[in-house]
């Protein structure tokens, strides 16, 4: 029978099936941060578990984090007790842990990729909505709350009814100025923000096959912003040289054993989706939203559309925008290049390139904040960071930063900031914030010019 | 877990689309490292003006309204896996979400934890808001064993589905460790044939 990458993965990973119920799935690689893991270890104490397979469990430090001065004592004393949690917890149980600091700290789904821990074929879950970000290797790979994290905790395994599955076709060659960023949130404006729940969706065709690894990563990321459980992309030559030699990578016959399973996992030809979706890349343009879900979203040329209902009008009311309105010379004071969606290199150097040469605006505060230490050290490297702090923007420490706004990097309310994030929910980035989703490209022109600016003509 | 097998209560209508977990329990307060005490911080933005003060316009100030019950619109609990979200809910005393539409993390964490969520037709949901808004005291009963909700005093009642392992364990007060604890065996097995797996590649 012909079958989906989806199919295959999961297969390989199912140890029972309960009749007319779930089924058991084994989980490869579970990953854990601070703030949704403290309250399953105390169920496992509580119940008196063990935890079972501490070596496949690896921990960071990364949502309520400071991006300044991490070399210091962390100054929010509830901040601090969540960080030591972790570090006892991780101590405890014998589990990996990058803390703050450490050269590989960074935010989980940027350091898991840039470390090999990541690769194709793998069930790999994390107490965090954008664990789809991992589907970019062809891994099933999703986010789950935190009594599941103690279900994993207690037996690496999860108890699941198998996802429907879903396929996202964009065929043809990306415009200039559009990136990665811009095709998700073209998606998403188009399908909804709920069409992919109940379901695992594989992005396929042309546009994702020519995209590099951060490229798809990006895109796999908001999976969950149009309600699908993960995002996945066929493993191929790009996913395998990325791989290749990163430090927990396969090595040696080990490599080459797992190289030819890779190979086998891409979707059959005759394999069958529950349901598809086609693009044309064409038709994308550089996109940004307007409103406080990330299925509001428009390409930056658009007018914001108008809708008659409750819903809409709040959430236009909450972003003081106007049914009908163009978003062009819109003034912005905060912009935010950083979050597990775009704070991978490959984004810094095309913040760089634009900014090379120019001033930011004088009323912007411009936050850069990379996803990880290597990222942060390789901005340093490759000499972009002069170039930023040239321009006047502010390089700061890796972690989730402004895009949860859970440490002290808030976007003051009422103020609009362009984030690279993906989220835009009221008050996500600070009570009271206004949040405009896009690319890292539109972001570093939005912090130059000061305003929100017509990207395609701009760039032409 | 706590058992649950049915309930009579009055109900809190929140008739908005898309309500995420971001405005259930914003992330500044997700620095506590234990399961208690969200439900002060429950939809804290809406509930309370910026100064910190009530707002009196949302309808959890408002004191027409009480009960376990929570009637919400399409698409709740989208966004961020957090499971202090149904904690939240829970601990301000919601046993029951009643909406057309869940997001599935969502769903799956309130399952966990002995939240009912209840998905009802659009129709029906309209229905329920109307009644409840009209008459706050109307009882709504949600009966788990037979699987069905109504407004009562009215005749409307609608059928709901929930996963038949998913109930018999919110029916008998087990969990999903419980369950996972006892196949043990099986995934040991599973792991040993994993390895030939790779062995014999
Ligand atoms: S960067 Fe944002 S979305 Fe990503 S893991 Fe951190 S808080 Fe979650």
């Amino acid at each position: 029978m012909s079958k989906t990458l989806f199919d295959k993965v999961w297969d390989a990973h199912r140890v029972h099936s309960i009749e007319n119920g779930p089924q058991i799935l084994y989980i490869d690689k579970h990953l854990i941060h601070e703030v949704t893991s403290p309250q399953a270890f105390r169920e496992l104490e509580l119940r008196e578990i063990p935890l079972f397979r501490p070596q496949q469990v690896v921990a960071t430090a990364d949502h309520n984090t400071p991006t300044k001065d991490q070399h210091l004592p962390v100054k929010d004393e509830l901040s601090r007790k969540q960080l030591t949690q972790l570090s006892e917890n991780c101590e405890k149980n014998g589990i990996r842990l990058y803390e703050l600091g450490h050269k590989y700290n960074g935010i989980v789904h940027v350091m898991a990729p840039e470390l090999g821990i990541t690769q194709p074929g793998m069930s790999i879950v994390c107490g965090d909505s954008h664990t789809s970000t991992h589907g970019a290797f062809g891994s099933i790979a999703f986010g789950i709350g935190t009594s599941q994290v103690a279900q994993v905790f207690a037996s690496q395994c999860l108890l699941l009814t198998k996802p429907k599955s879903m396929r996202i076709t964009v065929n043809g060659k990306l415009r200039k100025g559009v990136l990665p960023k811009d095709v998700i949130l073209y998606i998403i404006s188009k399908i909804g923000t709920n069409a992919g729940t109940g379901y695992f969706c594989e992005y396929a065709g042309e546009v994702f096959e020519n995209m590099s690894m951060e490229g798809r990563m990006t895109v796999c990321n908001m999976s969950i912003e149009m309600g699908a459980r993960g995002g996945m992309i066929a493993p191929d030559q790009t996913t395998f040289a990325y791989v290749k030699g990163r430090k927990f990578a396969p090595k040696g016959e080990d490599w080459e054993s797992k190289l030819a399973y890779w190979k086998s996992l891409p979707s059959d030809d005759q394999a069958e989706f529950d349901k598809e979706y086609a693009f044309d890349a064409e038709d994308i343009e550089p996109m940004i939203t307007f409103g406080t879900n990330p299925g509001m979203g428009i390409k930056v040329s658009e007018n914001i559309p108008s809708r008659d209902d409750a819903s809409f009008e709040k959430s236009l009311k909450y972003m003081d925008f106007k049914k009908g309105e163009s978003l062009i010379h819109k003034p912005v004071n905060y912009v935010f290049i950083g979050s597990c969606t775009n704070s991978r290199i490959e984004d810094f150097r095309v913040a760089a390139e634009f900014v090379k040469g120019r001033q930011k605006a004088e009323h912007v505060t411009a936050w850069l904040v990379p996803g990880s230490k290597q990222v942060e050290q390789q901005i340093e490297a490759e000499g972009l960071k002069a170039i930023f702090t040239e321009a006047g923007f502010e390089l700061r420490q890796p972690g989730c930063s402004a895009c949860l706004a859970m440490n002290e990097d808030k976007i003051p309310a009422g103020e609009y900031c362009v984030s690279t994030s993906n989220r835009n929910f009221e008050g996500r980035q600070g009570q009271g914030s206004r949040t405009l989703l896009a690319s890292p490209l539109l972001a570093a022109a939005t912090a130059i010019e000061g305003k929100i600016v017509d990207l395609t003509k701009f760039l032409n | 877990m706590e058992k649950y097998i049915s309930l009579s209560s009055t109900a809190v209508p929140l008739p908005h689309e898309n309500v995420d977990t971001d405005q259930i329990i914003p992330a500044r307060f997700l620095k506590s490292t234990s399961r208690e005490g969200f439900g002060d911080n429950l939809f804290r933005d809406w509930r309370y003006q910026k100064d910190g003060s009530l707002n009196a316009d949302f309808v959890l100030n408002d004191n027409r309204y009480s009960g376990q019950i929570l009637i919400a619109g399409h698409n709740f609990g989208c966004g961020s896996s957090r499971e202090h979200a149904a904690w939240a809910l829970s601990d301000y005393g919601f046993k029951v979400i009643v909406s057309s539409f869940f997001a599935d993390i969502f769903k799956g964490n309130a399952l966990n934890i002995g939240v009912l969520p209840v998905q009802v037709s659009p129709a029906f949901l309209d229905v329920l808001l109307k009644t409840v808004q009209e008459h706050p005291q109307t009882k709504i009963e949600v009966n788990l064993e037979d699987q069905y909700i109504s407004g009562k005093p009215s005749e409307d009642k609608e059928h709901f589905e929930i996963d038949s392992y998913k109930k018999t364990c919110l029916i008998n007060g087990y969990d999903d460790i419980d369950f996972l604890l006892s196949k043990r065996a099986e995934i040991e097995l599973f792991e040993k044939q994993q390895e030939l797996a790779r062995v014999s590649d």
